[in-house]
């Protein structure tokens, strides 16, 4: 569902601030800084960072194009693992069987099988190849305006995250409240009421 | 300004508000809609509605989709005091239609489907495909953003209990 798919899903953002010349090696340069980190033969469970628009699987954020138009484009990835539940099971079994010979006692705390599910997740984590995600970003730094292309909350949240760290600009999510409060012409008086206002029924009445 | 996950949450039905009267507005006074490209632009409901009844303990949502659907499911939950929560649109220019999905409690944009083109139109390099996304892009998200603007300065003005509220009462409860 990103920006070249045939149908797209996408959240609008406002950014405020602004970033230090020269403008696109500062781009560049902070991007690279949070650039996604290969977690294969890793044990890892997640990563998540920038990488190139038209390179997403081996970014050169040197010679990667940046801009096309006058937009900003680049994209987010996630790359996760999942071990399988019962795969997971199946390990642990394994691992607590065998420390319970080595240690030959009947059982274990719950903090053992616990360090040891942490283990056997660990072990299996080098083994398991991660998962990618590409989320495309489109940003009209002119304008202001920033496209998310997807609407997963746990990828826009991933993403709001390692925006403002990347760039430490304020990155505003535009939905009904803000859509009204920022981007609407609403003088302060309209806003008063916005921030009044309680649901309308249109059965009965409104509240104002 | 509130903390953000307050102010969405509190303020979410705003937007459920946004899309019955944008329905109300399709059916009853089409011509006053403010389309940032009034040259060309119309707007139909798509293929897909969502509502959302949460009067009294209700909790009840409403789905009506597919292309030949009728909506008459829709106005009677409208009737029993639902919201739209969901709609699909199909903006409408000659030779070229946009569809998507608006979510009223985010604003959110999905399933966005531009004209489809001509293969042999169609353009090679990514730059240049991407570009026409972008363009794509901005076509439906300048009209979201034009037409909630012209819904909020509606709904915080004195016309809004006056006249809009009895207006769009009146028409749920006329509505076949």
């Amino acid at each position: 569902m990103g920006l070249l798919s045939a149908t797209m899903s996408l959240a609008r953002y406002r950014v405020a601030g602004g970033i230090p010349d020269p403008f696109l090696d500062t781009v560049r340069d902070r991007l690279k800084n949070h650039a996604i980190r290969e977690i294969d033969n890793d044990p890892a469970e997640k990563s998540v960072g920038w990488t190139c628009f038209e390179n997403s699987f081996q970014p050169d954020f040197d010679k990667d194009n940046l801009v096309i138009g006058t937009h900003l484009v680049f994209s987010l990835r996630i790359d996760k693992k999942q071990i399988p539940a019962k795969v997971l099971r199946k390990h642990l079994d394994m691992a607590v069987a065998k420390r319970l010979k080595q240690t030959e006692r009947s059982s274990l705390t719950r903090n053992e099988k616990q360090e040891l599910r942490d283990e056997v997740a660990r072990r299996l984590y080098v083994r398991i190849p991660a998962t990618p995600n590409v989320y495309d970003v489109v940003w009209d730094y002119e304008g202001q305006a920033l496209w998310f292309f997807s609407t997963q909350k746990a990828a826009n949240e991933e993403f709001e995250s390692i925006f403002a760290k990347t760039f430490k600009l304020s990155i505003i999510r535009m939905f009904p409240f803000t859509e009204a409060e920022m981007i609407s012409g609403l003088t302060d008086e309209q806003k008063d009421l916005l921030y009044k206002a309680g649901p309308a029924d249109f059965q009965g009445g409104a509240h104002a | 300004m509130l903390d953000v996950a307050v102010a969405y949450n509190r303020y979410k039905y705003l937007g459920n508000e946004f899309l019955t009267w944008l329905w109300f507005m399709m059916e009853t006074d089409r011509s006053n809609l403010d389309f940032p490209e009034a040259e060309s632009s119309e707007l139909d409901i798509g293929n897909r509605i969502v509502l959302e009844n949460t009067r009294g303990n209700r909790d009840e949502t409403i789905t009506i989709k597919g292309d030949g659907a009728g909506l008459e499911e829709g106005v009677i939950a409208l009737k029993k005091g639902a919201l739209v929560t969901e709609i699909s649109l199909a903006m409408k220019a000659p030779e070229a239609e946009w569809r998507f999905q608006l979510k009223g409690e985010s604003l959110n944009i999905s399933s966005l489907k531009p004209p489809e083109k001509n293969p042999a139109e169609a353009a090679d390099d990514i730059e240049q495909r991407a570009l026409e996304q972008i363009a794509h892009v901005e076509r439906a998200a300048n009209l979201v953003h034009q037409l909630y603007q012209q819904f909020i300065q509606q709904r915080l003005s004195e016309d809004w209990a006056k006249t809009v509220v009895p207006a769009m009462a009146r028409w749920i409860t006329h509505s076949a």
